[in-house]
């Protein structure tokens, strides 16, 4: 485990993200769109912070900013106490492998690669051995619950095992954020809320979990709202009650045990 | 990344896809297989026609006597009286470089058995002459030492003579007259056919020189030395052996020109080596055209990869791989497709050459170097076609690279 343990270091107030003033402009032929405008966040660890906003509104442009994919064309972001906002596309690469977990709306995991493989793919980049990282892809699956399934491929998986794969992939290298992109799209109900349970769970580990949905029921598990639109901050506010996962399923009616996808 | 890594995720992705990754890989197999068999038959070739010229008598050297220059009148080539049967023996007994040597002189003249007759050249030679010319004798003997000491009245045919005379019997035993010398016939020549210019090789009739000189035209000098060489390598050095050595002995002062000319077939062996090594080259780049197809393949298969694995690409970039990291696994990628073809295609060519020489009895040799060569020829095509591929996967933004459907 490097940096502050997060299974110890619950609640831990420390700083994480500080986004100062960024703004985003693409060049669309000659017309420039201000995909952000201005947007000043700061992100505490320990936190679930669910992200909204209608389509265009700049929330996708602010977790890739976030998520040291992209780089904004102006303002500062510091992650974790490292300036990131000048850093060159391999320094961001290593960032990403070290501090980001990320999890897709469409899992993204290696077809033709089985569970464990897929969780081993960010220690690749790392300097962890073969046999260390074994150990870390197997506890990281069984973080989700899929420890009986490491062997299985994708495709022999349903949608909510596969968003699990690929949580666990996320976690693998003990990210400081997890960052999950509309990660119950492509899932029916009752998964979803079970994959929020585990963010939940995660979280209440130490994990900080920033989480885009434009769904309001999924963005109820979350305990911070941040709303955007026209590419800045709308509201931003805390959620007084977060719905609780495990509650929430005891009350779903239990039709199937999982849904193949 | 580590490279084990990389190099097991290339085998990995590889796998995934065996019929392609195979069928890129015979592009690379049948280049180098042709590349190897081809260097391998033309080498052969050129090994083959090297024997040939040998067999020939390529390490032989012919000594003339020089002009002959009376009051400034020149006499052609041979025209001159100045070797004797004692510059035999010298360059015999001091030129070490020396194997045989048979002294020359020739006569012409009209040659009668019973009531026949035909004219042809009588050639008188040492009884070394047959085997410094790589000639034989098809029936019958040769004349021996002792037949050119006692100046015997002997001789052999040639192939056109025999059959001139002695249309229907055997010759051998026979006496035929040579300018009204009889001379029984010792034997039949094998037949050389013709030369180079078209002269009837076996239109010919070999006498101890002894006995030409002595019987046939009295004259005292020799025409020429056929003088073989200890091995065609050796032959510069015979030669200058021979000129320091007859020079002396001609007692000819140091700016003086040569009194004799030596004459060897080197010329012509290098021709014929220089013609079966362009043939050779020809053969080897037309192989090489295929090799070259074949990493067209590579580089086109790698193109559809990267197009294809986009996305994967960026996954990997999302969980942190640098621009490097894809760059080298594209690129191992393509290399262990050129090198798992190169491989077999080295064995494939191996086994395919020495199918061709069991077949079509067609010598082949196939050298180290030739392995050498095209197995650093398929690892450069690796590298040359796969790196443009690799680099437009390692250049693919890694949101465009997820978003990519």
């Amino acid at each position: 485990m490097t940096g502050a343990a997060p299974g110890g270091g619950a609640g831990t107030d420390r700083l994480l993200i500080k986004i100062d003033h960024i703004a985003k402009t693409y060049q669309l032929g000659e017309v420039e769109v201000h995909a952000l405008r201005s947007v000043s966040v700061e992100v505490r660890s320990g936190e679930f912070v669910a992200i909204m906003g209608a389509s265009g509104s700049g929330k996708s442009t602010f977790m890739n900013i976030l998520g040291c994919l992209d780089k904004p064309s102006k303002g500062a972001y510091v992650l974790d106490g490292i300036d990131v906002s000048g850093l060159s596309r391999d320094e961001l690469a290593r960032i990403r492998n070290g501090k980001l977990g990320f999890v897709f709306q469409g899992f993204n995991l290696l077809s033709r690669t089985s569970a464990i493989e897929n969780v081993e793919l960010p220690l690749l980049y790392g300097t962890t051995s073969l046999k260390d990282r074994e150990e870390r892809a197997v506890r990281a699956l069984n973080m989700v619950g899929l420890g009986e399934r490491i062997h299985h491929y994708p495709n022999q998986l349903s949608g909510g095992q596969q968003q699990r794969v690929a949580i666990a992939r996320a976690l693998v290298n003990d990210p400081s954020i997890v960052l999950a992109d509309e990660p119950t799209g492509n899932l029916d109900s009752r998964t979803s809320v079970e994959v929020m349970g585990i963010f939940q769970e995660l979280n209440e580990k130490g994990i900080t979990i920033i989480l885009v949905t434009h769904e309001p029921d999924i963005a109820q598990f979350a305990k911070r709202h941040i709303v955007f639109r026209d590419g800045r901050i709308k509201s931003d506010r805390l959620n007084p009650s977060p719905r609780v996962a495990a509650e929430v399923l005891a009350e779903l009616p239990t039709i199937d045990e999982e849904v193949e996808s | 990344m580590k490279i084990l890594n990389i190099l097991l995720s290339s085998f990995r992705a590889l796998q995934r896809n065996k019929m392609r990754s195979f069928l890129t890989m015979l592009g690379i197999i049948i280049g180098v297989a042709a590349v190897i068999a081809m260097l391998a038959i033309g080498q052969g070739a050129q090994f083959s026609v090297e024997q040939q010229i040998s067999s020939l008598g390529t390490n032989v050297l012919i000594v003339f006597p020089g002009s002959q220059n009376t009051g400034g009148i020149r006499g052609g080539a041979g025209s001159n009286t100045t070797l004797t049967e004692d510059d035999c023996i010298a360059i015999q007994r001091e030129c070490p470089a020396v194997a045989l040597l048979s002294p020359g002189t020739r006569a012409g003249g009209q040659v009668i058995a019973g009531n026949l007759n035909w004219a042809t050249q009588i050639e008188g030679t040492g009884s070394d002459y047959l085997e410094i010319r790589k000639w034989g004798i098809e029936y019958g003997d040769f004349y021996t030492d002792q037949d050119i000491k006692a100046a015997s009245k002997v001789c052999v045919l040639g192939q056109t003579v025999a059959s001139a005379l002695f249309p229907d019997a055997s010759p051998v035993g026979q006496t035929i007259r040579i300018r009204n010398v009889p001379c029984k016939v010792l034997g039949v020549l094998t037949k050389k056919g013709q030369n180079a210019l078209g002269q009837d090789q076996d239109d010919i009739i070999l006498a101890p020189w002894t006995t030409v000189k002595r019987r046939l035209t009295w004259f005292p000098y020799l025409r020429q030395i056929l003088v073989s060489a200890t091995s065609p390598s050796n032959i510069p050095v015979a030669q200058q052996q021979i000129t320091e050595l007859l020079r002396m002995r001609h007692r000819i002062a140091p700016y003086d020109p040569d009194d004799f000319t030596i004459r060897n077939q080197a010329d012509l062996a290098t021709a014929a080596t220089a013609t079966t090594q362009i043939l050779t080259i020809l053969l080897a780049s037309i192989a090489s055209v295929s090799l070259l197809v074949g990493g067209i393949g590579i580089m086109n298969i790698m193109l559809v990869s990267v197009t294809e694995r986009t996305r994967e690409i960026g996954i990997r970039m999302s969980v942190g791989a640098r621009s490097r990291d894809i760059l080298t696994q594209f690129l191992i990628e393509a290399l262990v497709l050129s090198l798992m073809g190169g491989t077999t295609g080295i064995v494939l060519g191996v086994s395919g050459s020495s199918a061709i020489s069991s077949l079509a009895k067609w010598p082949t040799i196939i050298t180290f170097f030739s392995i050498i060569l095209s197995f650093g020829f398929s690892i450069a095509i690796g590298i040359f076609f796969g790196f443009y591929p690799a680099r437009k996967a390692a250049m693919l933004n890694p949101i465009d690279a997820l978003r990519y459907e």
